[in-house]
């Protein structure tokens, strides 16, 4: 046998065990390394793919690092003014309610800006999936203090670290949010292990099955890094998340109704 | 006396600080200054550049197309801005990863190893101040001791200790400058 | 000489505020202009002179923290860049209806929408025409250096007193991001809770003086009747800035044939432009509004008896060049010429478009 042919039967199609969703386009992603967006953007393409619902997803995408979020993903897209995904997403899911609508947002996207949206769109019950990344800083204006910051954190706004009792505390929207009846599937996750990643993908997918059965609003929270906001490697950053945001921000379900 | 100059290269290679410290020794010799950047996205990793002026006189607009310097420290930089030097100007590079040297005979061309006398000096801080030196070099447009208070302004605090460090840089940059061509 | 520093715009705006004896800053991160609060955090002027520092969460929060501290009769400010400023806009109209001073500093880039972070100048129309609703009128001093930033955060604040009108500065990606030499101003301390009761005490909400009128701050009148004589009084305001206010720069104007009307960065390229056509031995000179609103109107008027043709240059569509028409009233041809979408025109652009358009060659 020559090279080639062994070549070629190694990579035949059954022998494949891992393939990129076609969902995810091949646009260069503008991240930066290490960046938790990128993967994040590939599980949600992933599960899309999985559960053959491209032609009924719209997307709407922030303001924040992923307002480009629509070059990436294959699929019909709303971008927002900054904070104001959710109320794109519920005129969207109430005309059409046939559709699966997800917003996907930053922590200064939904927990500062869009504060009054999110809670709004929460407590009416809107049928859709809001994704909530939450790395703890404004990435994309330069790594500027978020609602999520931890007490304590230097940003560009915060630069002898962040000071509770003149800035309020770190928020947990996603606990405020889980009590708000409106709310049927409110969890917490991350995605810097396979493992975690996995788990990741098993919540979108519920979620997305939460739109089709008409339950209701789906929150998923994705602890995340920003190595150039934070201004660590990004495996430092990694290590950063786990002993300070991990405690801080528990993971897991905090609702499934 | 007005200079107008564009320096450019990636991030990174102390574009924006040299320019900085370049006004700021203007400034020490009670001239007018100003330090337009590029600035935003494209700087993550990317491209960066700055237009410094310095002029006796008030200065007119921040931002050019003609220069009477330009200093470049990269390919894309020397693509864009070879042909924006004045007529009898001057343009400094660092050859380090140029693949298309300067052609033109109406102005001055000089060139400077920046990042090969950094790594020599063990420090890849020094490489603008190495460029800076072969800068002065050629136009002696600001006296080395303001460069010094320039730097002193300039630098935070902790790091004054770097000046002499710095200053040695510029002696290096200016001892190292090589005319490639001169109308 | 005082303390003279290199500097960016935006840094000095902050720097000019603590100086100014300024109360309070609320504010919301937006490109180019996100270093007046990060140089106000850096700065600690709560630690220094008491000032309040706030990063609100959102425009919309801003410039309503802005009303209630004004309501006060504190010193109070925002800054924004164009997106922001739009967000803003309720709340402006609210504090002019109001009749509150305050400061809003607009650092403007291209749009519409999200638009671009580079600079632009096409948000005149938004700060000079109105923006908000209703019938009122902002105070707008357009910086063409970072001096000027310096100087007229000062002049904002002195103007937004004297007129009860909330005051803007109308700069841009440029001068904002760009490091010149300034001089700063002298330390003004805050005033005290007397100074206050004495400048504002007929209106500023400060508590109620038994015995005294009680002072609502608010611009709702549901009485027609009554709004409309309210309207007249904006009016005879707006009339009085017309009046005194009116600020602007000559350059080259003496022997001029033809004229560049053009403010902020625009002014500056125009100053070098006018350099370069006059060494092709064309006679131009520069007038730089410094004052938007109020316009000088009349100081381009008075350029007519020698001005044979004029070009207008901003760094929008066309906007500006609207009020040099109807001050010019059709006496003289007043062209336009602008880049836009966050492009800065070059020097040698303004003289191509000076040949082409009003000398017709
Ligand atoms: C009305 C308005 N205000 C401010 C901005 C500037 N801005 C752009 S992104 C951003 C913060 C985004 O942070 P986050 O939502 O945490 O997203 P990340 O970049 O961290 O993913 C801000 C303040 C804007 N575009 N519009
Ligand atoms: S700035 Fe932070 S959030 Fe934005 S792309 Fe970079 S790592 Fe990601
Ligand atoms: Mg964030």
């Amino acid at each position: 046998m020559t090279a080639t042919t062994e070549i070629n039967k190694i990579i035949s199609k059954e022998n494949m065990v891992y393939g990129k969703t076609s969902v995810l386009l091949d646009n260069e992603m503008h991240y930066c390394p290490g960046c938790t967006h990128g993967v994040i953007h590939k599980v949600i393409a992933e599960v899309i793919d999985e559960m053959g619902i491209q032609d009924k997803t719209i997307g709407i995408s922030p303001v924040g690092c992923s307002v480009l979020a629509y070059n990436y993903l294959d699929i019909d897209w709303q971008q927002a003014a900054h904070g104001r995904a959710p109320a794109l997403a519920t005129a969207t899911s109430r005309l059409m309610p046939e559709k699966y609508v997800f917003t996907y947002q930053g922590d200064g996207d939904l927990a500062s800006i869009g504060c009054a949206e999110i809670i709004h769109a929460c407590n009416r019950g809107e049928n859709i999936v809001v994704f909530f990344v939450n790395n703890a800083i404004y990435g994309m204006t330069g790594g500027q203090m978020a609602p999520t910051t931890l007490e304590g954190q230097v940003t560009a706004t915060t630069p002898y670290g962040r000071d509770c009792a003149v800035t309020g505390f770190p928020m947990k929207i996603t606990e405020m949010i889980a009590m708000l009846p409106g709310t049927r599937f409110v969890t917490r996750q991350s995605a810097e292990t396979p493992g975690a990643v996995r788990k990741l993908k098993k919540v979108v997918q519920k979620a997305f099955e939460n739109t089709r059965e008409k339950k209701g609003l789906s929150f998923i929270e994705i602890v995340s890094t920003c190595s150039s906001g934070w201004k660590l490697s990004p495996v430092k950053s990694n290590e950063w998340m786990k002993e300070n945001m991990f405690p801080y921000y528990p993971l897991g379900t905090l609702k499934d109704e | 006396m007005t200079e107008e100059i564009i320096i450019a290269g990636f991030g990174g290679q102390g574009v924006l600080s040299m320019g900085k410290i370049l006004a700021y020794s203007g400034i020490m010799q009670n001239q007018e200054v100003s330090w337009m950047p590029s600035y935003g996205p494209e700087m993550r990793g990317g491209t960066a550049n700055v237009t410094v002026i310095l002029s006796d006189d008030r200065i007119s607009s921040p931002v050019l197309k003609k220069f009477d310097t330009a200093i470049i420290l990269n390919q894309q930089s020397m693509d864009k801005f070879v042909n924006e030097v004045k007529p009898g100007g001057t343009l400094l590079y660092d050859p380090n990863g140029i693949t298309h040297h300067p052609e033109r005979r109406d102005i001055n061309i000089y060139r400077i190893p920046g990042a090969a006398l950094a790594v020599e000096m063990g420090n890849p801080q020094t490489f603008n101040m190495i460029i800076m030196g072969g800068f002065l070099k050629i136009k002696p447009i600001v006296l080395l001791e303001n460069v010094k208070k320039g730097l002193e302004k300039s630098l935070p605090e902790r790091h004054h200790k770097l000046i002499p460090l710095n200053i040695q840089a510029i002696q290096k940059g200016s001892d190292s400058v090589e005319t490639v061509h001169t109308v | 000489m005082g303390d003279v520093r290199l500097m960016k715009g935006n840094e000095v705006i902050a720097e000019a505020a603590i100086r100014c004896g300024c109360d309070g800053y609320f504010g919301y991160p937006i490109t180019p202009q996100s270093e007046v609060m990060e140089t106000l955090m850096i700065r600690k002027p709560q630690e220094e002179t008491g000032m309040v520092v706030l990063q609100a969460e959102s425009e919309v929060a801003a410039i309503n923290m802005v009303y209630g501290g004004a309501s006060c009769g504190k010193k109070v400010m925002t800054s924004s860049s164009s997106p922001g400023v739009s967000l803003k806009q309720e709340g402006i109209t609210y504090l002019a209806g109001a009749e509150l001073p305050a400061l809003i500093v607009n650092i403007v880039r291209g749009g519409p929408g999200l638009g671009t972070i580079q600079p632009a100048q096409s948000d005149y129309f938004q700060a000079v025409k109105g923006g908000g609703h209703g019938d009122y009128k902002l105070i707008v001093l357009a910086p063409a250096s970072v001096q000027e930033m310096n100087d007229f955060v000062d002049l904002s604040f002195e103007l937004a007193f004297k007129y009860l009108n909330p005051a803007m500065i109308l700069s841009d990606g440029v001068i904002g991001q760009m490091m010149e030499k300034v001089e700063l101003s002298e330390y003004k301390p805050r005033w005290t809770a007397e100074e206050i009761e004495k400048i504002s005490g007929s209106w500023a909400t400060t508590g109620k003086t038994p015995g005294a009128q009680r002072r609502i701050s608010t611009s709702l009148d549901l009485d027609s009747a009554k709004q409309e004589i309210f309207n007249h009084k904006l009016q005879a305001k707006y009339r009085a800035m017309e009046e005194n206010e009116v600020r602007f720069e000559k350059i080259a104007c003496d022997d001029a044939e033809y004229l560049f009307v053009a403010y902020g960065s625009s002014a500056r390229i125009c100053q070098k432009a006018v350099e370069q056509a006059r060494e092709k031995g064309i006679k131009v000179g520069l007038l730089r509004p410094i004052t938007l609103f109020p316009y000088p109107t009349k100081a381009i008027q008075e350029m007519l008896k020698n001005v044979k043709g004029i070009l207008a240059v901003e760094m929008s569509a066309g906007q500006m060049v609207e009020d040099v028409r109807l001050a010019v009233n059709g006496k003289v041809p007043v062209e336009h010429f602008g880049r836009y979408g966050g492009i800065i025109p070059t020097p040698e652009e303004v003289v191509e478009a000076l040949e082409q358009k009003i000398l017709g060659k």
